[in-house]
């Protein structure tokens, strides 16, 4: 007869509290030892302390299904989570085009323009070559052996693939590497970030994930334990941030920017809003930053980042530096300028400030979104913290290593002298400066549509126009059961084919209306789209004027 | 400071993953004072000399750098059929390996994964219920994700199980309800077990959701018999469970008499009322197999009677994560479709492929009998799978001196073995045992020239062990 070895659940914080009734379940808060528990103890089963209240969580509710898994018996936060920039309006994008297909004369227009997603490269944004080179040759090793490989290759990119190489223990690219990312990259991106900012960078404080998003999940899986645990986060969002805190079951505390100065952070509205989550019993953990913004594309000011700094230290929040736009700065009045490079000119060092900040391969100038690449900077913490840090990597194992090695030629790129750096520079600068272009082209058609205001793109890669509907058009809304932005997005999209967000999907003040959209379609089909957007927008006014 | 371990979500301090845990930790640090290492803690082929199939290779290399296919010589340095293919990938994207693809994975790599599925089951598979993601792993956590709503949901796992399913169960804070594999009978599943292991976990209140077999077995390698995945498939059915079937090592199988079947071919050779009710997902990998890619991170799932509004919610969170990588993607579209007779790559690629397997084949029995070799070791003979997971039986001796260490014993004696040997393996308790009895995993990944030394590297250890630790208790020997 086996025995279980049976261990009692330890009492901890708020434990008997229950949770606020969730649809169909209510929950409570028990704390259990799971399987492996610690390896210093012997494997034990789960066992819970049933407390008297009732729960009808469990069962299965095999009297209303006789399947396990139903939309009812799903985990409810994955109900309760939205992503709106692969929300329905593009699921009636991709219905859209497939129906084009097979119906072109339906339509009036020709083809499906999507500008909901910042993915440059599914637009015709072509590749950074130097940075392709070194993948193909990391990709299959056997180049490296060939002497017709100098014809096609050029020599910068094969010294670099051979210094890569041999980085990886065995040059295995298709191992598993260190759950933090292979070490000779991260000192080259801890190189990167020392020259961007004139202050030391460790490899050990660099976490590299499958694009920045993991990264940012991992962190909010380490802050938050409940719903009491909330996040500041910019309104408007770019919408991980919300999907994420929802699927972790914490709060979102929002703080606003503010539109008529140009997405504005003001430290007063962190403080008023910080109080009011404190007065209503959510333990604030985190500020999340977003710069240069989305959707909102402003540049923060470095005098305003030092306020937000000193607010984190004084409030001891953990600062979530989203930096993924870092290269893409289009005004020549506002520069980048990372977080912790504020944080360490103002003196301040590991113990006086908890900081992640988090960078990607798809935005910038290289825009590699398939690639998954990116990495997490983590200063600030107790080694006990981080070793929780690199468990939770290691449970994934690792990244993949093409990402990986891109990531590390994002941050070292090639320098002058480099056989590869002059045609490097064209490509990088043929980009950025087209981007700066088609977002002042794309402001200046938003801004003289009728009712639509439109602040300037600073970085990122997004417009957010703010559109004055008019009461008769949110009545008709209504009446859809629609969002009013939602339904303009709507029909722009039935009468052009241009696929944008609406804002609600990404929060807003209140009773104000935008969408999103990208400015990276390439510049042959701006006019186009600008015309169409004018004249649709014209019509919907037409229409609905009051 | 703003962030404390005491502050920190319980469940992330909870959760362990043994794989990379203390052990290997040590042997990291071990190697960087210069010590010679030889990691077995992890299925990592390419890590111990595997060369990648030459084949996919040549075109994700071309993937990489479409340039490449305008340029005249490119004949020279790529055969024909992975140029071909290539550009077959890549016209599948809508834009190259840099842009976001569908989050659910390119639909024309789904496809294929369908036609797989469909010649290796003999039914239909439908694109449309296939995921693809950032490596299985990935695909486990997103479903254990949705079935878990608190601690009151319990998983099934198997125990010894692969360390991902407990701490996955740990930090989504829901119960694992643990079934044990019996060492005696090859670690095979009885379904008594099962049914104890259910009702006890019901009597304490936990709702049952899921089970969860790993076919063939991490890390006990054995391969579930069609007999035996009937009585799991019914089970599943009377006790509306929804099946995962982890089969990430569906290649790697190194004995005749019992081949992998897919959970998806039996169910639907078990006709009605099973196959249209019983809910399973899938799990395959590029990681595994002959193919051993774990760096590229590719994986799908396939989802078998989940209702449509389930797959949306799914594809609702998998869309957060934007899109799989598109690289893993080509791999898996390869893995799916690779070289057929008649096609110029084809031998090459037969050649490496086999050779790959007939070594593991050899390894796997090297190993086992080195293993059975020992006094006190007892193993049972890897299936399938990569590793090798051994019974040690420690002497009073080593358990006293392991507790003075403050150690589990399983993990003391690993320690000492890596000490002694450079060998890092994986303690037994990772993954979960019988009490009082102690395994250690290790794969059979290293290079097979090297067998015969890391084996006798491993008795030498072993029985200096056995005889410092047997003397040193002496006077209560029973």
């Amino acid at each position: 007869m086996r025995r279980f070895v049976i261990s009692q659940a330890k009492n901890l914080i708020d434990q008997t509290r229950r949770r606020r009734p969730l649809p169909n379940h209510k929950s409570l808060r028990l704390r259990l030892l799971s399987l492996a528990a610690a390896p210093d103890s012997a494997p034990v089963l789960s066992s819970p302390r049933l407390f008297s209240s009732s729960s009808d969580m469990s069962g299965s509710d095999s009297s209303s299904s006789s399947l396990p898994v139903t939309l009812d018996s799903l985990n409810p936060k994955v109900l309760k989570c939205e992503y709106a920039v692969r929300g329905e309006i593009v699921n009636i994008a991709q219905r859209l085009q497939e129906d084009l297909k097979i119906n072109k004369d339906a339509y009036p227009f020709d083809e499906i323009i999507y500008c909901n997603i910042g993915n440059p490269q599914s637009l015709g944004q072509q590749p950074i070559t130097f940075f392709r080179e070194v993948l193909a040759l990391c990709s299959h090793t056997a180049l490296l052996d060939e002497s017709a490989t100098h014809g096609l290759f050029s020599s910068d990119s094969i010294d670099r693939a051979w210094k890569i190489l041999d980085q990886i223990p065995g040059k295995a690219t298709g191992a598993y590497s260190h759950s933090q990312g292979i070490k000779g990259l991260r000192d080259a991106i801890a190189a990167g970030i020392e020259a961007r900012d004139g202050f030391p960078a460790d490899p050990n404080d660099i976490f590299m994930t499958d694009g920045a998003s993991p990264g940012v999940h991992m962190m909010m899986q380490l802050l938050i334990s409940s719903e009491k645990d909330g996040i500041l986060c910019p309104i408007p969002q770019y919408p991980l941030y919300s999907a994420s805190i929802a699927l972790h079951g914490g709060s979102l505390v929002p703080y606003y920017l503010d539109e008529a100065s140009g997405w504005g952070l003001e430290i007063s509205e962190l403080k008023k809003q910080l109080e009011e989550a404190r007065s209503k019993g959510i333990t604030v953990r985190a500020l999340a930053v977003i710069n240069p913004g989305n959707p909102t594309g402003q540049v923060l000011a470095e005098e305003n980042q030092r306020e937000i700094v000193d607010f984190c230290k004084q409030e001891r929040l953990v600062l979530l530096a989203d930096e993924v736009y870092q290269e893409n700065v289009y005004v020549p009045d506002k520069k980048f300028h990372s977080f912790k490079k504020v944080a360490r000119s103002m003196g301040y060092g590991e113990k006086d400030i908890c900081l992640v900040s988090f960078q990607s391969i798809s935005k910038g100038y290289y825009g590699e979104c398939g690639k998954r690449g990116g990495y997490m900077e983590v200063t600030g913490f107790t080694s006990d913290v981080r070793e929780q840090i690199y468990k939770l990597a290691s449970v994934n194992l690792c990244s993949n290593i093409s990402g990986q090695i891109l990531a590390s030629l994002v941050m070292s790129p090639p320098k002058p002298g480099d056989d590869s750096y002059d045609s490097y520079i064209a490509e990088k600068e043929g980009i950025l400066s087209s981007l700066a272009k088609r977002a002042k082209t794309l402001e200046e058609a938003l801004n003289k549509l009728e009712g639509v205001t439109c602040n300037r793109a600073e970085g990122a890669m997004y417009l957010f126009p703010c559109i004055n509907l008019p009461q008769k058009a949110i009545a008709a809304a209504e009446a859809a059961k629609t969002a009013p932005d939602a339904f303009y997005c709507k029909r722009l999209l039935n009468a052009t084919g241009i696929v944008v967000v609406p804002g609600s999907g990404f929060r807003q003040v209140p009773g104000t209306w935008h969408f999103r959209c990208t400015i990276l379609p390439q510049e042959d089909k701006i006019p186009a789209i600008v015309n169409r957007l004018t004249e649709f927008h014209k019509s919907f006014m037409d229409e609905f004027r009051d | 400071m703003a962030l404390e371990y005491e502050s920190l979500n319980e469940n992330v301090k909870k959760c362990q993953y043994a794989v990379r845990g203390e052990l290997y930790l040590r042997a990291s640090e071990l190697q960087k004072e210069g010590k010679k290492i030889i990691f077995t803690n992890v299925g990592n082929p390419h890590a111990l000399g595997q060369k990648p199939l030459t084949f996919p290779r040549q075109v994700v290399a071309l993937c990489q750098a479409p340039f490449l296919l305008d340029h005249p010589n490119v004949g020279m340095l790529f055969p024909a059929d992975a140029i071909a293919r290539a550009k077959h990938y890549l016209s599948l994207t809508s834009g190259g390996l840099g842009a976001y693809s569908d989050s659910r994975g390119l639909p024309g790599v789904r496809k294929e994964v369908a036609e797989f599925i469909q010649r290796r089951d003999g039914y239909p598979s439908d694109p449309e219920l296939i995921f693809l993601t950032d490596g299985a792993s990935k695909g486990v956590m997103q479903i254990l994700n949705c079935v878990i709503r608190g601690e009151r949901d319990g998983i099934l796992v198997p125990v010894p199980q692969y360390p991902l399913y407990s701490a996955t169960i740990s930090l989504l804070g829901g119960s694992l309800v643990p079934y044990y594999l019996d060492e005696s009978e090859n670690w095979g599943l009885d379904v008594n077990n099962l049914r104890q292991s259910v009702a006890q976990a019901r009597s304490q209140g936990i709702s049952v959701r899921a089970m969860v077999i790993i076919n063939p077995g991490n890390p006990t390698g054995q391969c579930l018999s069609e007999a035996n995945l009937r009585e799991i498939l019914r089970f599943c059915y009377s006790e509306k469970l929804v099946l995962l079937g982890d089969e990430v090592y569906q290649q790697n199988i190194y004995q005749d008499e019992r081949p992998f079947i897919s959970s998806k071919k039996v169910l639907m050779d078990m006709g009605s009322p099973f196959s249209k009710e019983v809910q399973l997902v899938s799990f395959h990998t590029v990681s595994k197999g002959y193919w051993g890619e774990c760096g590229q991170r590719g994986g799908y799932f396939e989802m078998t009677n989940i209702p449509p509004r389930v797959v949306e919610e799914i594809y609702k969170v998998a869309s957060i994560a934007l899109s799989p990588n598109v690289s893993a993607q080509i791999f898996m579209g390869l893995m799916v479709s690779p070289p057929k007779p008649g096609d110029i790559s084809y031998d090459q690629f037969a050649r490496e492929s086999k050779g790959i397997l007939e070594s593991l084949r050899r390894r796997a029995r090297i190993m086992t009998d080195g293993f059975n070799s020992c006094k006190n070791v007892v193993c049972n003979f890897t299936e399938g799978a990569m590793y090798s997971f051994p019974q040690i039986r420690l002497p009073p001796g080593a358990l006293q001196a392991a507790k003075q260490a403050g150690k589990v014993p399983d993990v003391f004696y690993c320690l000492k073995l890596l000490e002694a040997t450079g060998i890092s393996t994986v303690p037994g308790s990772g993954f979960g045992q019988k009490e009082g009895v102690f395994h250690l995993r290790t794969t059979i990944l290293p290079a097979e020239e090297e067998m015969p030394e890391i084996m006798d590297s491993f008795k030498k250890f072993n029985d200096e062990f056995m005889t410092q630790y047997e003397n040193s208790f002496g006077y209560s020997r029973m």
